[in-house]
Formats: structure tokens, sequence, C-alpha cells
């Protein structure tokens, strides 16, 4: 019950920060459906890499966050690459990152660069990465390469295989 | 009653002289190593055996299980076991970054001949002591060797980030300095370490590394390498895993009236998938 409510008003959240904002990068990450005896949502971690490696900025972090005592933050490292990249150097929750878990489904994000949680990009290359770890699950990563800035709108498209569905990233110019 | 007598002293005695030498291997291996979260709980277990991770011929009696936490202050090993084959303990993790856990000894060992009879000190099972090596070595014998010898096992586990406080070396016998940390260490990529001995680079230390899981497959596959002029190796890893990783110094650098100088080192680390 939490969970839900907690979802709720992150959607909120951002519903009133891209209203007035015009969004120019926008993330929708879709969580497969499984037919699986035992269903937990997975862990998500959505982040932006420099051509170095180093991480820029990290869009969303969804994961057990109500629990108690912080409890759900024990499995925040096997979503191993965010975790090394970045996780483990940050103090959970992070405004404006963190949030609950989400079940099947496309969930869209929109970002405006420049304002938190996206940083400032400097023309550049760069690549989203999206990763998922589901408890008694898998866990899978997936990297999309762009540019930025983008002289007109485009979407770039990469499809998962078992945790993560269709991830897509929009860039409006 | 004498059975009972005897069967502790020739149970330590099976350890010590493992921990020094060839045939078997004894391993501190932690169940995970880079953990998240909060107070979180780290199981231990310790044991003497030929596969890795079985543990199926004795358990590591410890002298002295010394447990580092990140700033660098001694921590608590927690509902400490012994089994028959293994011996169990926990720590928690309360602060973020590095802990070491491990177990280390330095001292003389000397052997010689009596009336033709062979005689060591230490002897089996018995700790080495600067009263005990004066009180029983000769200081001209038969064959006398004596050798400067140092031993230490250790592992490490990371809450949150990894840090470095614990992994400075005591500049005392054989030990690892990370150049690559031990809890950073992914199957894709590879990892440098760096050898000392007592302070100074272990030039010609042996190296070897065994992926866990010997027992289900038909060869040690193991890496192996000698550490350069600076004393370091760089390991590129078979696989994720915990690696069980062994390390053998020798020289004739010795503290008097040692004439040899060894060093034995043994760590396991586990490496994570890209």
């Amino acid at each position: 019950m939490k969970l839900i409510k907690s979802g709720l008003m992150t959607a909120v959240a951002f519903a009133s920060f891209t209203q007035a904002h015009a969004a120019d990068f926008s993330v929708s990450v879709e969580i497969p459906k499984l037919d699986v005896a035992e269903y937990h949502k997975p862990y998500v971690a959505v982040w932006i890499e420099d051509n170095r490696n180093q991480v820029v900025s990290n869009l969303a972090v969804w994961y057990d966050v109500d629990m108690r005592n912080a409890e759900g933050e024990k499995w925040l490292k096997d979503m191993r690459q965010w975790w090394r990249r970045s996780g483990r150097s940050l103090e959970m929750p992070v405004d404006g990152v963190s949030g609950a878990t989400y079940g099947p489904g496309a969930h869209d994000l929109e970002f405006t660069v420049g304002e938190s949680p996206l940083a400032d990009l400097q023309p550049g290359d760069y690549r989203l990465r999206v990763e998922a770890a589901r408890e008694v699950g898998g866990r899978e990563l997936i990297n999309i390469p762009f540019s930025w800035p983008q002289s007109s709108e485009v979407t770039f498209e990469e499809q998962g295989s078992s945790e993560l569905g269709a991830i897509e990233l929009t860039i409006k110019p | 009653m004498k059975k009972n007598l005897l069967k502790p002293l020739v149970l330590s005695a099976l350890v010590a002289s493992t921990l020094s030498v060839e045939a078997h291997r004894a391993w501190i291996l932690p169940q995970e190593t880079q953990l998240s979260g909060e107070d979180r709980w780290v199981g231990f277990e310790a044991a003497v055996s030929n596969d890795i991770f079985v543990a199926n011929y004795h358990a590591v009696r410890f002298n002295d299980l010394v447990v580092l936490q990140p700033d660098g202050d001694k921590h608590e090993a927690e509902n400490l076991h012994t089994g028959k084959y293994r011996t169990v303990f926990d720590v928690k993790l309360e602060e973020e970054g590095t802990y070491k856990i491990f177990t280390a000894s330095t001292g003389m060992r000397a052997m010689w001949e009596e009336d033709g009879e062979r005689r060591m000190y230490p002897g089996r099972g018995e700790q080495y002591t600067e009263e005990g090596f004066a009180e029983n070595v000769p200081e001209k014998a038969d064959k006398l060797r004596i050798m400067q010898s140092s031993r230490r096992m250790e592992t490490f586990v990371t809450l949150g980030a990894p840090t470095n406080e614990t992994l400075k070396p005591t500049n005392t016998g054989l030990e690892l300095v990370p150049v690559t940390h031990p809890n950073d260490l992914y199957s894709g990529e590879q990892a440098t370490f760096k050898f000392l001995i007592d302070g100074e680079p272990a030039e010609g230390a042996e190296l070897t590394a065994i992926r866990e899981g010997t027992r289900y497959r038909n060869s040690q596959d193991e890496i192996t390498a000698v550490a350069d002029k600076k004393g370091e190796v760089t390991l590129s890893w078979k696989g994720a895993g915990r690696y069980f990783i062994e390390v053998e110094y020798k020289d004739d650098k010795a503290k008097k009236p040692a004439t040899e100088r060894t060093g034995s080192y043994v760590t396991v680390l586990e490496v994570l998938p890209d």
C-alpha cells in the first residue's frame, strides 16, 4: 500500500515539474510482464555516462524506498554497474531520483537539460544506461549511445531481452 | 585418555603446517564482498582443504583473528564457532568502507640435527616466541638452517564505496597493496596488485589464483604470475567468482641469525560479472 502511495507522489511531482518546463529529454523504460512463480518488481537505475565512463547524472533509481530500517537498500548493489559507477558513493535516497519500484508496463520519465536531476550537458558523446535487477530473478543492462546536442528531434531505441523491454530515449533540440 | 589429550595438539599442528607449506590450502571465505545498505552482516568460513571452496579437511583454528574496520580500528568477529571441517564467524558492518579480516604471524624457524636426529623449532603446534627460540635453538649444530618466515591470510569486504585505510601495509612480512582495489574486481577487466616483503617490492614472488568450483571441473585452471621489479602482478580473470590466491616469496635477505627469508600470503577475492 505504501509503495503505491509513494509511486503516485513521484508521478505527481514529475507532472508538476514538467508542466512548467519544456521537457527536452524523455526516457521510456518498459518493464516486461514475466510469467514466473515468484515475482518481485525489479530495481531499476537510469543514468547517463560520458565517454570516459563517468556518471554525469542519475536520472532514476527505483527500489524499495519505504522498507523499514532502509532494508530496501540491501539489494541496491545488485544493479552492479550502477552501484559501482555511482550508487555506492551516494547517500540514499536521492531527492528527485529515488522512487518506488514499478510493475510491468512502459514508464515515461521527462527531464530538462540543466535542471535537476539532469546536468547541463556539454556538447559531446554520452550513453544512457538502464539497469534492472530483480529479486530471485535476473539482471539486465541496456546502453543507448547518443550525442548532445541534436539538431532535430530524434528517438533512439533498444530492446531488452529479459528483465527490460523497450527502452526509448527521445531528445528534442 | 591419552588419545583425547593428543587430539587437539595434532589438529592445530596440521593447520599450522598447512598454512606454511604445499599440499593443502587454508582460506577465509566471505559470503559477499560488496554490500549496500546499513548495518549489514557478512558470514565467513575458514577452512583448510584442497577443493576450492569445499570445507572437507580441517577447520582453521585462529590464534589471532583480526577484523579492521574502515577507520583502521579493531572490530569484532562475532558468533565464532568451530565445526568439524570449518570455522564460521560473522562481522557486522557498521561503518561504510573496506573491512580487512586477517590472521598474520612472523617469526624464526630452525631445523637442525642432534645426534643424528632431526630437530626443529617451533615444534609442531608450537608458537614462535623470541624466548623460545633463544632457549631451544643451538648456536651451532649439524645441518642448522634458520629461516625468517611470515604468513598472512586475509580477505576484504566493503559496505558502500571501497576505501584504503585498512589496506595500508604494516611493512612486516609478505603483504598485498592494492593498485586495483580488492573489492572492485570485474571479470572483463584486469587487476593489478603489488606485493611487499617487509615493506620492499617482493620481486619474484610467485602467485597462483584459482577460481572457486574446482570440484565441478576437470582442471585447476589456475592463473599464475610472477611479481616484477615493482613487486606487481597483473591478472586477467577467468570469469566471475571467488578466487583463492596464494603468493610465495623466498630470498636470502634474512635478519640474523636466519639465512633465508620466506613469506606466504593467502587471500580470497571476489570477481563480479561485468
